[in-house]
């Protein structure tokens, strides 16, 4: 599977994210700057965390409108894989390729601990290879993550099994509305999640339970 | 000119910040207020146009960057 990690300026889970690309995917990355107009050739670009602009206006709110953003759009438009992870999550609602949008934690606080992760779904093409309903640990580091969408909205993600992770077992950080911690577009190419499956997938981390997610989108491209 | 766009969370979003500030409020003994909602204000400068047209690129910029609709509601003046 070939891959690109997408820096803006404020992101500071890029090198995380590509580390674990390479541990699992086994090819290098691209590293694409947020002011490129054009994509390599890969089969998943990703919207890395960190605070992007500082997290200016809302979050991801600026990043959500750089250049690359249209290329991306158009990427996602003829099927390539993209992944959102907690500041990319929040581009990813920002620029409408995921509907919702993250607001402040219903605590108030930063939230920098671990949870437990639901895989709720398998019906995307980034967790196929996933045993649906099986629960994994997962940290989270994020200030606005509670996922809000009109009640039309939610009963069209449920309704699609489009809520692709829940945080299980009463570890809600957030208040996020059905414990909702990621989710996928119509099509299934798109996935944003607030958790950091990078941060758990090398033996020198705490776990590696992250490891399957990555492992899980290697392999729609290993069949293929 | 001046214009100033205000935005506001739509009903029946939840403001934590605007529930906490109610907390502080209550904590400083102020009694009485039933509610408060934090919102955002922008001032802008702008030359070059009519009122009809600032009010018509204003909501532009409100549709694409100054509130994200989904939650925000925007309101436009010209001052």
């Amino acid at each position: 599977m070939k891959s690109a990690v997408v820096t803006f300026p404020g992101s500071n889970r890029e090198r995380d994210m590509m580390h674990a690309l390479e541990l699992v995917s086994g090819r290098k990355p691209e590293a694409v700057w947020h002011a490129d107009t054009s994509l390599p050739d890969v089969d998943l670009v990703v919207l890395p965390g960190g605070f992007s602009y500082g997290d200016y206006l809302r979050s991801g709110a600026i990043a959500a409108r750089a250049p690359v953003m249209d290329a991306i759009r158009a990427f996602a438009a003829r099927g390539g894989l993209v992944l959102g992870v907690c500041n990319g999550f929040q581009m990813l609602t920002e620029a409408g390729l995921l509907p919702g949008a993250l607001m402040r934690n219903a605590g108030l606080t930063f939230v920098c601990r671990e949870v437990l992760l639901e895989t709720a779904s398998t019906a995307n093409r980034f967790t196929a290879g996933m045993r649906k309903g099986e629960t994994w640990r997962c940290p989270v580091a994020h200030h606005d993550g509670n996922y809000f969408a009109d009640a039309q909205t939610i009963a069209r993600l449920e309704g699609g099994d489009r809520v692709a992770f829940r945080y299980a077992s009463g570890t809600n950080p957030n208040g996020s509305v059905n414990d909702i911690a990621g989710i996928t577009n119509e099509a299934g190419n798109v996935l944003g999640m607030m958790p950091h499956p990078e941060n758990y997938v090398d033996a020198q981390q705490a776990s590696t339970d992250g490891r399957a997610f990555f492992e899980s989108i290697c392999e729609a491209f290993a069949a293929a | 000119m001046k214009a100033r766009v205000t935005v506001t969370l739509k009903s029946g979003v939840l403001d934590p910040q605007g529930k906490a500030i109610e907390g502080g409020l209550a904590a400083l003994g102020f009694a009485g207020v039933d509610s408060v909602r934090q919102g955002k204000v922008f001032d802008l400068e702008i030359s070059g146009r009519s009122a009809d047209a600032a009010r018509a690129d204003l909501a532009a910029m409100c549709e694409k960057l100054l509130a994200n609709t989904v939650i925000e509601n925007y309101d436009i003046e010209i001052l």
